[in-house]
């Protein structure tokens, strides 16, 4: 579906003060988010799974939150091959790291 | 105007009908650069997994994690990077919409002394952790974790290397298109260095001391 210049959504429109205003958003997010990790760890609020299960979902939104802020990456159709790359490489890295670590710990518990 | 040029082309800011030649270049250049990254995040994946094997059956009768990290200098350096990747932001809008020296090279220095920060403060815990007898040599956790943070600190510093360039060009060459350009290779580079540290501060500070 090609979208005509008038139909863009905001965000495409070429807007000084709203692109200015994503990166406010995204800063601020991003300053949420990291407090809330740190502030996580700093309380001991949670036990040490459910501590490190939350920080790891807090770290995947900030990750999307930079991607979508700071480097404006989103599912719209002009930034497909950049979505296709990512996904790939998050398909390698899951791959390769996730393979890794297995290999590695499964190694350990026979030594 | 061309609709088509009102499209974002490319990862990044996007110059658009601001500058419509330099949006057409960027395509491509920026393209190649992303799938740069792309394979340097792989890098740096494969050293977080070393990583997270080593800090775990690696501490050889050493230190562990949980006691030689301290999140208080962590904290700050998260916070210089983090608003050294908005100062770039600003940087950016400022060359596309404004065309305007001065401002460019105002955010481009607050983003250098932010980044310089970073790798003075990260250089400072190096030191103090070695010389209180945690240097790399001591064991596969810390020889993990010196690499894998140690290559995000030299990505910065190169960055910093890169940006220092960059601002000699725009006094030299002035905003031409590949001036241009290169600015928004290095902004996204320092996007991406961002988003790896906060695997890094995830995943080896918050993690080693929970």
């Amino acid at each position: 579906m090609e979208m005509e210049p008038d139909q863009l959504p905001d965000s495409e429109a070429e807007d000084p003060r709203q692109e200015f205003r994503e990166y406010c958003i995204g800063g601020i997010l991003a300053v949420l988010l990291t407090l809330a990790a740190f502030g996580l760890v700093a309380s001991h609020w949670l036990d040490t799974l459910g501590c490190l299960m939350v920080l790891t979902l807090l770290a995947v939104v900030q990750v999307l939150v930079h991607f979508r802020y700071f480097l404006h990456i989103d599912l719209r159709r002009s930034h497909r091959d950049e979505l296709q790359l990512i996904l790939f490489t998050g398909l390698i890295l899951f791959l390769m790291a996730g393979g890794t670590i297995w290999i590695l710990w499964n190694l350990n518990s026979r030594m | 105007m061309n609709k088509i040029r009102k499209y974002s082309r490319h990862p990044g800011l996007n110059m658009g009908s601001t500058d419509p030649e330099t949006h057409e270049a960027a395509e491509t250049l920026l393209f190649g650069f992303w799938v740069f990254l792309m394979s340097d995040l792989v890098l740096f994946a494969l050293l977080f997994a070393d990583y997270a094997a080593q800090s775990q059956h690696g501490v050889a009768g050493g230190p562990t994690p949980g006691d030689i990290l301290d999140l208080k200098n962590p904290f700050i350096e998260t916070m210089l990077l983090l608003v050294s990747s908005f100062t770039f932001g600003l940087a950016a809008l400022a060359m596309k919409y404004r065309q305007d020296r001065t401002r460019l090279v105002f955010w481009l220095v607050v983003t250098f002394a932010l980044g310089a920060g970073f790798v003075g403060l990260e250089v400072y815990d190096f030191t103090d952790m070695i010389s209180k007898g945690h240097g790399p040599q001591t064991s596969g956790f810390l020889s993990a974790f010196f690499l894998l943070v140690g290559t995000h600190g030299i990505h910065v510093s190169s960055g910093l290397i890169w940006l220092l360039v960059l601002l000699v060009q725009v006094f030299v060459f002035g905003l031409n298109r590949n001036v241009k350009t290169r600015l928004m290779r290095l902004a996204i580079f320092w996007h991406m260095l961002d988003v790896v540290w906060i695997g890094i501060f995830t995943f080896v500070y918050l993690f080693g001391v929970a």
